[in-house]
This record gives structure tokens, sequence and C-alpha cells, in this order.
């Protein structure tokens, strides 16, 4: 039970990640993204080639910081990861989704973001094969923090943890305290009011893809490091992602983070009652019980 | 020869099947604006619901009614519509996202539970031995094929027909006005929630009698055929005919379904070994790019769908989306 439970708020953190970005993007543009969880595949994947890159070129970076698995190299390949990561969000939207958005509706957006996570999602399997990767090939032994109740934890799920919500916090004072937060808000509550005084909405979506993409990326190499990474990562994380955004209520950050860590741990907590094999449609049951308690989620406003 | 016919009588039957789906969608999307992103759920439902109503018990297995058919089919598609109705129901009065996300969290949850409820559902190795009806007057050859494939395109023809004159009907007229503009239709005294969920309901369950048709074809029905894909399939075929034309869907399916297989048979034909293995990938891309391509640069699909705009005297005139009616 505490088991699950730690390993809910582990999964929580990187759901958490993944969410912000996808209700940042909701608010803003106005469309359910199915492809932003295959920005965390990109991220994942981008770190990969980086990762292993750095280890050839600066053996040195090989080495294992401290008690995780991860190495410097994989430290410098976040940084790298996320940036690309958030350039091909940026580069998504402006060659597919602003064109579609100049053309139709908001559900063309939704739609095409379907046909995208399936491009991205495929060609990826395709340059890197269909089986799963490692950061790291050596076992992860876990700590042992208590033998009764038995309860292990990773070091490098630990790490996983404070990282998030370090990032977490970064963005709460980049959010509350600037003025790019400030801009930010005011043109996902009314952008034409917001551009009239003088934000300019372009560079704010832009800046929320980037955001998106950076957060996602960190997300999916936590992911990667804490299963493993595979090309059809996004196609399982798209439905606790979204699950976490619901019951966060669509456009909420806070939200977002609070709901990615719900999601993790009834995902998890349902392992006592439930054969593991029914897990996947844990997130779609909490997406029931919002709707049905509270369709506009925790910290969500009322808006068609 | 027989060996072209009768395949030519097999590609027809299932592009015939996959069209009443796309008909289905098309009340959904083309007519009502919903975007359901679980077609495979309801059509899954459907041929789920028949199969484990109409089949013959199975050992250690939960079903097998050995249902006269008619009846199993009625059951697949009170599966099929209820299921649509309970998520209709949360999501419709909401906005449009959460219809997006729920009906795509029904078909990640539907093949779910069908893969691991074994003692409903056969589980992974799916629900086998259904006898398919009047088997014992036709026999199992051609003959059978082409009875089956002509009965396929009776219901094809009757759903279209029934949809043609839904168009054309009040309700239609009804739902492309909430499609348009819902503010205006409720001023107008218009439930829309209501319609919408009626549209979306009746919708499903045309998906769900193309799923039951689809298992009663192949007599089996297994997690396999409930992949998220289908819905992408679907989806292209009704993007690439047009949404809102009903002609246009069934062109679309045969096409999307016509490129499928020769894709499918090309690269397993004249790919190399290393390259089968990825046949699965390469066709997603092509869906995808399908998919992509058609709504950055014909959004209306290859046959648009045609306005009706009532003249006030009596007289109706028809332009399409083309011509810059909007």
């Amino acid at each position: 039970m505490i088991q699950h439970l730690v390993d809910g708020i582990l999964v929580g953190s990187f759901l958490s990640l993944g969410a912000i970005g996808l209700t940042m993007a909701m608010h803003i543009l106005r469309f359910a993204n199915f492809s932003h969880a295959e920005l965390l595949s990109i991220g994942a994947y981008s770190a990969l080639v980086f990762d292993k890159l750095f280890e050839s070129l600066l053996p040195i970076l090989a080495e294992k910081i401290g008690p995780l698995s991860m190495t410097g190299a994989l430290a410098i390949s976040i940084v790298l990861s996320m940036a690309i990561t958030g350039l091909s969000a940026v580069l998504i939207d402006r060659f597919i989704f602003q064109r579609v958005r100049q053309k139709g509706e908001e559900l063309s957006m939704v739609f095409a973001s379907f046909g995208m996570a399936l491009i991205i999602r495929n060609v990826i399997g395709l340059v890197f094969g269909l089986s799963a990767e490692l950061y790291s090939q050596d076992i992860a032994f876990a700590m042992v923090v208590s033998r009764d109740p038995l309860l292990l934890v990773k070091p490098d799920q630990v790490f996983v943890l404070i990282a998030a919500l370090v990032l977490m916090f970064i963005l709460h004072l980049v959010l509350s305290r600037t003025t790019f937060g400030f801009s930010l808000r005011a043109v996902a509550e009314n952008p034409s009011l917001a551009q009239v005084h003088g934000v300019n909405l372009k560079r704010m979506i832009a800046a929320v893809w980037i955001i998106g993409g950076g957060l996602g990326a960190v997300a999916g190499i936590f992911y990667g490091l804490s299963y493993q990474i595979t090309p059809v990562m996004g196609r399982d994380l798209v439905l606790p992602i979204f699950a976490a955004t619901i019951v966060g209520g669509i456009g909420s950050v806070y939200g977002a983070v609070l709901g990615g860590f719900i999601v993790g741990i009834a995902a998890n907590l349902a392992l006592v009652i439930l054969p593991s094999g029914y897990s996947p449609s844990v997130p779609f049951l909490m997406i029931l019980a919002v709707l049905l308690l509270r369709p506009h989620g925790l910290f969500g406003e009322a808006r068609t | 020869m027989i060996g072209v016919l009768s395949y030519l009588v097999f590609f027809t039957t299932v592009a015939a099947i996959l069209s009443i789906a796309v008909l289905g969608l098309n009340l959904q999307w083309g007519n009502t604006g919903l975007f359901n992103g679980g077609v495979v759920a309801s059509f899954g439902a459907g041929a789920y619901g028949t199969l484990i109503l109409g089949g013959p018990p199975q050992e250690g297995q939960l079903g097998g009614f050995e249902l006269f058919y008619p009846l199993a089919l009625f059951g697949g598609l009170l599966f099929a519509g209820g299921l649509a109705w309970m998520v209709g129901k949360l999501t419709l009065r909401l906005r449009h996202d959460y219809l997006a996300i729920a009906t795509f969290g029904v078909a990640v949850a539907f093949e779910n539970v069908m893969r691991n409820a074994t003692n409903v559902t056969g589980g992974a190795q799916g629900i086998r031995g259904f006898e398919r009806p009047m088997m014992e007057t036709l026999g199992s050859g051609l003959t059978y094929n082409l009875a089956f494939l002509i009965s396929v395109l009776v219901v094809l023809a009757l759903v279209y027909v029934f949809l043609e004159r839904l168009t054309v009907s009040p309700f239609g007229r009804l739902l492309r006005a909430i499609r348009e503009d819902e503010t205006a239709a409720r001023s107008l005294g218009k439930a829309p929630a209501r319609i919408r969920l009626l549209a979306f309901v009746t919708g499903s369950v045309i998906i769900g009698l193309a799923g039951a048709l689809y298992g009663t074809f192949y007599a089996f029905v297994s997690p396999q055929d409930v992949l998220p894909i289908l819905t992408f399939q679907i989806w292209a075929m009704l993007i690439v005919g047009g949404a809102g034309n009903n002609k246009g869907a069934i062109a679309g399916a045969f096409l999307i379904w016509g490129a499928w297989t020769f894709s499918g048979w090309a690269l397993s034909r004249f790919a190399p070994i290393e390259v089968q293995l990825y046949t699965g990938s390469i066709q997603f891309v092509l869906i995808g790019m399908v998919i992509v391509g058609m709504l950055l640069w014909r959004p209306q699909g290859l046959f648009p769908e045609r306005l009706v705009v009532s003249q006030p005297g009596g007289g109706t005139r028809e332009k399409t989306q083309a011509e810059g009616l909007t």
C-alpha cells in the first residue's frame, strides 16, 4: 500500500510535467492536442542520442553521478533535449497547426493533432527501431527505506521527483512574478485584449510551445529513466496526461500539477484492488469520475 | 479467375462494412460537428456484443447464449448505443475537447477490458466458434460470401438512404444549425445538448452495426480488431471523402481501404525483408499524412458537402462549399 502510494507520487511527477504543457496549449490555443505526448517521446529519444554522443566524445562524462544511474552526459543531454523538443513543438505548430488554425475550426486542430501523433510516433519507430531502449544498461538497485512495511525506492526516482518539483517551482515563479508570466496569462484570458495592450500574440504562442516542449522533454526522459524508452510511450502516456489536465481543470497550470499527482497515485493505488492488466483503464475511470462530480476539474473554470 | 472473384468479393465486403462505419461517423462529425476519437469502441461494442450473445458457449467463459442472430445483432447495437449514451451524456454539455478526450479514453479502456476480461471476452484470444447465420442453407464457399456481400450492400444502402433523408429533414437542418451556431439554435428554442446526444448515439449505433457485421463476417473478434488504428483509418476515409457528404464518405471508405490493402500488399511483395518488419509503421505514417495533408490542402475533402439553402418562396438552391458559401 505504502509502496503503491510512493510509486504513484513518482509517476505523478512526470505526468505533471507532461500535463503542464498540455493544459497551457489547450488554454491558449483552445484545442486538445493529442500529439502532446509525442513531445515526450521526442524528448526522450533526443536525449538518448545526445547521451550516446557525449559518452563517446568525452568518456569522462560517462561516469555516474553518486548513487544515480544518471551520468554527466545525460545531465547535459536533458538541457539540450529540452531545447530541441521545444523547437520541434514550435516548428510543428508553425508548419501544421497554425495553417490548420487559419483554415478551419478548433476541432480540425484536434483532428490534425491525431494525425501528427500517428506520424511522429511511427517515424520515431522507423528511425530508432521498435524495440525498447535504456539510458543505462546497468541495473539500478533500489534502496530499502523501510522493511516493515516494505518500501523500496530507487535513487533515480528521488532525483526525478526533486527535479520535477524544482522545475515546477521555477515555472511558478516565472508565471507569477515576471511581466512575461502576466502577458501569458493575459493572452489566455483574452487574446484580443492582450494584443491591444501590446502583447505579441505570436511570440506568446511560441513561448507556450517552448515551455510545453521543454517540460515534456523532461517528462519523457524521466519516464525513460524510470521505465524504458519505446516508440509507443506517447501512446501509453497520452491518456494519463489528458486525465491529469481534466482532473486539474483544463487551463489551470496548478491544477495540472495536482492532477498529475492524483492520476499517478490513483493509477498505482488501483493496483491494490484491480489486476495490473487493467491499469491502462484507470485514467479513463478518473476522467469519468471527474466529469460526474466536478465537470470543470479542481481548478477549472466553466468556459465554452 | 475464381481466386480473383473471391478476393474481389472479400475486399468489397470489408470496404462496404467500413463504409457503414464512415457513414455513422459522418453523422457525428460531418453533420453535427462532434469529434468522436473512439470510433473503435462503438465498432468493437457492436462486434463483441453480437458475438457474445449469438455465439456458442465456451468453456470457462461467460456468454455464448446462442441467441437468434437478429436478436444478438440487436443486443450488439444496444451495447454500442449504451456506451455512446454514457460518454455523450457526461461530456456533451461541456466544451468540445471533453468529448474528444473522453471518447478517446473509452476506446483505450474498451480495448484494455476486452483484452483482460478473459471470462467474458476470451481475452487476447478473442471470441471463436461463432456460427454465421444461414450457414447451413448456403454452405461456406463463394455462394455464402456472395450472399453475405449482397446483404452488407443492402444494409449499406438502407443506412445511406436513412441518413440522406435525415439530412434533408428538419432534424438534419437542426443538426447543421447547431453545428454552425449553437447560440442561434438555442435562441430558437432548440436544446442543443439533447439533439447532439441523439445524433451522437445514432451515429455510434451505426458504427456498432458495422462492427457487428465485421464480427459476423469473420465469425471472430479479438482485441486486435479494436486497436486505435481503426479509428484513424475510418477518420481518414471520412476526411478524404469529404465530411458532410454521404456519397463522399462511401467513396472515401473504398479509396482508403483500397490504398491500405494495396500498400500492405506492395510492401510485402517488393520491400526487402528488413523493411517488412516495419510495414505497419510505414502504413501508419501514410494514414497520418493523409489526414494531415487533407486538412492542410483540401479540408473539404474530395467530395465536399453540398449545402442546401432553403429559400423563402419555395425552391431550393444548391451550392457547394467550394463556391464560397459557408
